[in-house]
């Protein structure tokens, strides 16, 4: 069995190497995603269009004003006279922050009392509106604590040390960029191994291949290795990619890494030849990856915490092997995590490529035996 | 009638036979969508709610509960109490807590002293934007106690700021209510691409074009035969995801429906026209299938604004943005339903989504052939 | 039509003074403008690295109110020379005038006058018959009060009348390619463009499509171009463009073909058994073609004079030659061999003299005795003293509630070549899925090698060679590639598995193609090798589906000889196609519609059914179409 098995990792190979269109199609879209995810997909604020109506300009405005337009999340679009176009700016989405100064802000400042401030936020994205009135409060913060120092104002009780462990810089990119790791690694492999059956199926050399001495397992196998081999080699390409052209830290080692991503991809292997001993063209196998994609990746913490989910599909999510490899991958990367604290996520990978394997297996023999 | 006529409405006629003995199309205009829209709306969330987070009081004492006692109120946080840093921290790493406060022994004396008591925070960064949030959220728990504090000392300011933030639009900050439109144009975009570019491509692998291509039909009468009812099909997908968005998921709807429609109706046409265009050049469900996903709902997807923020993008990428026609009915979907009629929105985005229409059905007459290669 | 010199007998593709309007003179009728001008037309299209010329300089015309035939095998240029015709594609080179108009300048207008039924009948599935007709109506303009009397008839001509309100798609294959030609009728064109509308199609719906083309080109005067890859429907046709590979081999009344074939067609007989017989009688000087018919050998010569029996006195001392009339087929083989003499044709194993190599390495899977030679030869079929490699009884298959094979009984015995002949959906394919293991049974019993294949061990399977429709290969592979993966398929190994590898190479002569991509192949190229990975461990029992469709006559004979050496040295083979020539090539056949065994027999007992004072000498398409309709008598009068 062993050599009819080589043969066939070996012809799946070449029938993907062999054709400059088929290689092109394995590598270049990959490479695409990563860049545009890479840098597009960013929670991070950068180019914030901020208009601001200072109505106190004075000594005390000048330097709050100073330090929202030094930081580079805040880009100034207008300098307002009046209050009359800050609801159409806002509206609008010129702006998306519109700081208003108060014309009793220095004489409140000096006689002690709460300066106002007031920061119009547009909702409509509710991410950014809250990020934007973080960023904004730190700043506001920043002055209080300052300007009570300066002033000899009596001190606060109490004020915040912030520190953010393993990210300190808080860069979505360091969070979004392992994600692709997971990402890609399950679109590839998931269509090079569902669509690897169907294809034979629509050519017609999938009879021919029944025909001969060989089994179900070995079948099996040979259609799967080569999944498991490119999508490792693709995952590995992204890996390099993210250490040495996103700068993405690499803290853990890369056995825990590999070990993660072996699981991960013998989970999605499963899942491929599940999909492909069920679809009978490539259309279909296409369709069902499609299906299985895309509640994957959404319920999978890749954009959005799984915390934040309802209940019921956070239960859900328990089933989504990339779940698992998302918190390995990240935590390897960010949080230099070994084998042992990241125990709980490599079993039910591991369960899941048995299971899946097996049923692929099962799902195969009754259709072809 | 004339002859043209005749021909445009021989091939309607088909057309809806065709819809409603073949359930596919109406799955992709109705199924596909609603099941879609269900699983974004359920599983993309931003709002980070009852985030367990560690407490570490080292010396307990009447400050250090009453600044506590707003963590264990706050809807955000879901505190666990630990007694040394230690054990947080290892909570921590274990992923059982997002963050941690920690009061040190001292916090009470200097508190008492000098003020300006450090208070450590401590946030798993690995996810920056919950991070950013749970810090965000922190700060506000930290004024909200100071000005207590003060209030309850006997006025005086906490801080020598007061800032009133006021959130336009949006004042809940409820992710669903920014998301649920924004999904609902990514949607759209794939359906409506999908729509076209799979009923031609049928048309072709089942050799029913080359007949329909050699009688005296024209171009513009198949290209029309197969807009219009597409379109209508579009439309019906469309109000059934704005009825799962209101109904469903409850987000307002302040603009005029009249509005949605219209703006929905100028996208659905960029949508066709984007999957006859694909049709042109893929000749099998196969191949349009797939490059239906890649070109319209991966970048519908990442570059429409619909969830990360464009302006942050970096400039070429903000530039390519442009040639996406989610992106102006994004901006439109999220001004109709969160903030109302804000022509100042509606007109730039709409005479945008007009000219990308304009120029996927042109591109996609143009190339057309009555030929087959 | 009279007696025609074909302009192209010394150079069919080049010579300069070739008149493509010739016969067309002669039939012209009162229109000006002939109904179809073809001068030096190219087209090619690019595959991959390849740019292959799918028409390669053609120029030829079409008379009016006559049937002009498209004869080729695959791959000869008939498609894209009808789309061309049509305005479908542009042609590279050349001038296409259809009805006097030009195509490349108003293709409008073109298609304003014609009518085109592209190879899948352009029919839409989920359309009733009745809406169809409207869709067709509407889009040929016709006014809505001419339709009724159109309709009817349209509807008794095709037979189509009680079933306006089935779906298209659930209509029969013949009954389909009625509703075609009825939808590109709708409105009478002065040209009908059919391309390939006799394939997959049974015998009686071709026979009832030909009686309706000669009721349109008679009574309704209309111009007909007919493609087709059938050699035999070239005879019916007024005039025949014979293509391929891209070119033009000659341009005529199917009456100058056969003319120059006069007095070089013999059938032979001898005691000897046919399959020898054929080897040997293709092995003499002068002999450009030999072909078992029944129990005899049809031998072309290249002279008009019978060949010399000399060299075969020894073994068939009573071998006869009776002169027969020639076919259309010999003309177009005849053309073949002088073109080939650059290419010359694999070296071919002596039938019942082992199979070259692999005849002496079969020595390791089964060491049986070869059979008791003559067996199967001489048609009728002798009491079998072997048991029977394949036995079915009983066999039923169903989908839901169609059933697609009902009660299927037959045995084939070792060394046998066995048929299942049909159209398309007779169950023939989905016997022989089943015979394959490919399929499970719904009901019966089956037995190949004492084994049912489905449930049976690796071992058993090692014993069948199975080849594919289409000739399924790995097509991004290169031909060295797929045969080392079928070889380790099959659990070849180490020096065994280079001898096979090598013994393909040699045998197939596909050495010099050892590194071409399989998609690129020529189709008989695809031929051999598919056949060659099927014999790559030198099976007992050969499975072929379709081998032949579509490979030209000399690509489908050199196949034949093949097999028939297999059979000689005690290969069973079991046969499907619904090419009715191929099947006087099997011992025993049977003969299957809708899922049911309709006769069964050697070809000649088959054949003896059919004999009518009428026809005293059958076709296989004769006798299969008397099968048919003693089975179901016609539902309507012819």
């Amino acid at each position: 069995m062993g050599g009819q098995v080589l043969a066939l990792l070996i012809k799946e190979l070449l029938a993907v190497l062999r054709d400059a269109k088929s290689r092109i199609v394995l590598i270049a879209p990959p490479l695409i995603q990563l860049l545009v995810f890479g840098y597009a997909a960013t929670f991070d604020l950068n180019h914030v269009p901020v208009a601001i109506y200072d109505q106190d300009p004075s000594a005390a405005s000048r330097d709050l004003v100073a330090r929202f337009l030094g930081a580079p999340t805040f880009r100034l679009v207008a300098m307002l006279h009046s209050d009359r176009r800050i609801d159409a700016l806002i509206d609008s989405r010129q702006v998306a922050l519109v700081l208003v100064i108060d014309r009793r802000f220095t004489r409140d400042l000096l006689t002690g009392r709460p300066a106002p401030v007031q920061a119009i936020v547009d909702g409509r994205n509710s991410n950014t509106a809250l990020l934007i009135e973080g960023y904004a409060n730190a700043i506001l913060t920043d002055f209080s604590l300052g300007w009570g120092a300066a002033h000899g104002q009596r001190a606060p009780p109490a004020v915040l040390d912030l520190r953010a462990r393993y990210n300190p810089t808080l860069s979505s990119r360091w969070f979004i960029v392992p994600g692709i790791v997971a990402l890609l690694t399950q679109v590839v492999t998931l269509l090079v191994v569902g669509l690897t059956v169907a294809r034979e199926r629509e050519t017609g050399t999938f009879d021919q291949l029944l025909v001969t001495p060989m089994g179900p397992v070995a079948i099996l196998l040979g259609k799967g290795l080569p999944g498991l081999l490119i999508g490792v080699f693709e995952a590995s390409i992204i890996i390099a990619a993210a250490v040495w052209w996103f700068d993405v830290p690499l803290r853990g080692g890369l056995v825990p890494l590999y070990l993660g991503l072996f699981l991960f991809v013998v989970a999605c292997t499963g899942i491929g030849l599940m999909i492909s001993s069920l679809a009978a063209t490539q259309q279909q196998a296409l369709l069902g990856a499609f299906l299985f994609m895309v509640p994957s990746i959404i319920l999978s913490g890749f954009a959005t915490p799984i915390a934040n989910m309802p209940g019921w599909v956070q239960d859900l999510t328990l089933l989504n092997p990339m779940r698992y490899f998302l918190v390995i991958v990240r935590g390897v990367f960010l949080e230099g995590s070994g084998v042992d604290a990241l125990a709980g996520q490599y079993w039910p990978m591991g369960v899941m490529g048995v299971v899946t394997l097996a049923a692929a297996g099962w799902l195969f023999r009754r259709r072809v035996t | 009638m004339s002859p043209g006529l005749r021909r445009l409405i021989g091939l309607l006629r088909k057309e809806i036979l065709q819809i409603w003995r073949d359930p596919s199309a109406l799955a992709i205009a109705f199924v596909l969508p609603a099941a879609l829209l269900l699983i974004f709306g359920y599983g993309v969330s931003l709002d980070a709610r009852a985030v367990p987070l560690a407490l570490v009081v080292q010396r307990p004492g009447a400050l250090a509960s009453s600044f506590t006692a707003g963590f264990d109120r706050s809807p955000f946080f879901r505190p666990r109490r630990y007694r040394t840093i230690q054990a947080a921290e290892q909570a921590m790493a274990a992923r059982e807590v997002q963050g941690i406060v920690w009061l040190p022994s001292d916090f009470g004396r200097r508190a008492a002293t000098g003020g300006n008591a450090p208070i450590g925070v401590l946030v798993n960064g690995v996810d920056a934007n919950d991070a950013r949030l749970i810090e965000g959220y922190v700060q506000q728990l930290w004024a909200n106690w100071l000005t207590i504090r003060a209030e309850a000392a006997g006025g005086g300011a906490p801080l020598p700021l007061s800032v009133a933030a006021r959130v336009r639009f949006n004042p809940a900050v409820s992710s669903r209510d920014y998301l649920v439109p924004g999904l609902i144009a990514v949607i759209m975009t794939l359906t409506g691409a999908l729509l076209t570019a799979l009923v031609i491509a049928r048309e072709w692998e089942r050799g029913t074009m080359e007949a329909l291509m050699v009688t005296r039909v024209t171009l513009r009468e198949i290209l029309l035969a197969k807009l219009i009812p597409y379109f209508l099909l579009g439309m019906g997908g469309m109000a059934a995801s704005v009825a799962i968005a209101v109904f469903l998921f409850a987000v307002p709807l302040h603009g005029s429906l009249w509005v949605l429609t219209a703006a929905s109706a100028l996208f659905m046409l960029a949508a066709l026209g984007m999957g006859l265009l694909i049709s042109g050049f893929a000749r099998s469900q196969f191949v349009a299938g797939q490059i239906a996903i890649i070109a319209t709902f991966l970048p519908a997807f990442i570059l429409s604004g619909f969830v990360f923020d464009i302006n942050s993008m970096p400039t070429a990428i903000r530039v390519i943005t442009h040639v996406v026609a989610a992106r102006y009915f994004v901006a439109i979907l999220q001004s109709v339903f969160l903030a109302g009629n804000v022509w100042s929105v509606i007109v730039p985005n709409g005479l945008a989504l007009a000219g990308m229409a304009a120029v996927f059905l042109g591109l996609a007459r143009a190339i057309a052939r009555k030929r087959l290669d | 039509m009279p007696a025609h010199t074909d302009p192209g007998r010394t150079d069919p593709v080049r010579d300069p003074k070739a008149d493509p309007a010739a016969p067309v003179a002669a039939a012209r009728v009162a229109d000006a403008a002939p109904a179809l001008r073809l001068e030096d037309v190219r087209r090619s299209f690019r595959t991959g690295a390849r740019v292959v010329a799918a028409v390669d300089g053609i120029t030829a015309g079409a008379a009016r109110g006559a049937v002009t035939g498209l004869i080729g095998p695959d791959g000869a240029g008939k498609t894209t020379l009808m789309r061309l015709i049509a305005g479908l594609l542009r042609a590279d080179a050349g001038r296409i005038a259809v009805l006097g108009i030009d195509v490349a300048r108003d293709p409008l207008g073109v298609q304003a006058r014609i009518g085109y039924m592209p190879q899948r009948f352009g029919l839409y599935e989920d359309l009733s018959v009745r809406e169809n007709l409207d869709l067709y109506a509407d889009l040929q303009g016709v006014a809505p009060d001419a339709r009724a009397a159109r309709y009817n008839e349209l509807l008794h001509m095709t037979g189509l009348g009680p079933f306006t309100a089935r779906m298209a798609g659930r209509l029969s294959g013949g009954m389909k390619q009625k509703l075609g030609l009825a939808c590109t009728l709708v409105r009478p064109p002065e040209l009908l463009l059919l391309d390939e509308p006799t394939v997959g199609v049974d015998p009686v719906s071709r026979r009832e499509l030909w009686q309706i083309i000669d009721h349109l080109t008679g009574a309704a005067h209309m111009t007909v171009l007919f493609s087709t890859a059938y050699l035999d429907e070239a005879e019916r046709c007024g005039s025949v463009l014979l293509l391929h590979e891209g070119r033009l081999l000659g341009h005529g009344p199917p009456g100058s073909f056969t003319a120059e074939m006069a007095g070089r067609s013999f059938t032979a007989s001898a005691s000897l058994a046919r399959r020898r017989l054929q080897a040997r009688l293709a092995a003499l000087p002068g002999v450009i073609d030999a072909v078992i018919q029944g129990s005899r050998v049809r031998v072309v010569t290249a002279t008009a004079t019978p060949p010399d029996p000399a060299g075969l006195v020894a073994q068939a001392p009573d071998l006869t030659f009776t002169p027969v009339p020639p076919r259309f087929e010999d003309a177009f083989v005849a053309r073949l061999r002088a073109q080939q003499t650059d290419r010359p044709p694999p070296p071919l194993p002596l039938a019942g003299e082992g199979r070259g190599e692999g005849g002496a390495d079969r020595a390791t899977p089964s060491p049986q005795p070869t059979p008791p030679s003559g067996r199967g030869g001489s048609g009728g079929r002798e009491p079998n003293p072997l048991p029977d490699v394949i036995s079915v009884r009983n066999l039923t298959r169903r989908f839901g509630a169609f059933v697609a094979v009902d009660d299927v009984s037959f045995t084939v015995a070792r060394g046998e070549i066995f048929g299942l002949l049909g159209a398309n959906g007779a169950g023939k394919s989905t016997t022989f899925r089943m015979l394959c293991g490919l399929l499970p049974a719904s009901g019966g019993s089956l037995r190949v090698a004492g084994f049912d294949l489905r449930t049976a061990a690796a071992p058993a399977r090692g014993r069948i060679g199975y080849m594919a429709q289409r000739f399924s290969l790995y097509g991004d592979l290169s031909v060295a590639q797929n045969l080392r993966f079928f070889a380790s398929a099959y659990r070849l190994t180490g020096a065994h598995r280079r001898a096979r590898i090598a013994w393909a190479e040699a045998e197939f002569a596909l050495a010099p193609m050892r590194e071409a991509t399989a998609r690129d192949l020529p189709l008989g190229f695809k031929q051999r090798l598919a056949l060659a990975c099927a014999l790559m461990h030198a099976p007992d029992i050969l499975f072929l589906d379709e081998p032949t469709s579509g490979v030209d006559p000399l690509a489908r004979r050199e196949f034949w000889h093949r097999i028939n050496a297999l059979a000689e040295a005690g290969v069973t083979v079991l046969v499907t196609t619904h090419f009715m020539e191929e099947a006087e090539y099997c011992d025993r056949l049977v003969i299957m519609a809708q899922g049911k065994v309709l006769a069964e027999g050697p070809p000649e007992a088959i054949k003896a059914g059919a004999r009518t004072a009428a026809a005293p000498d059958p076709s296989m398409e004769d006798a299969f179409i008397a099968v048919i309709e003693a089975a179901a008598p016609p539902a309507r009068a012819a």
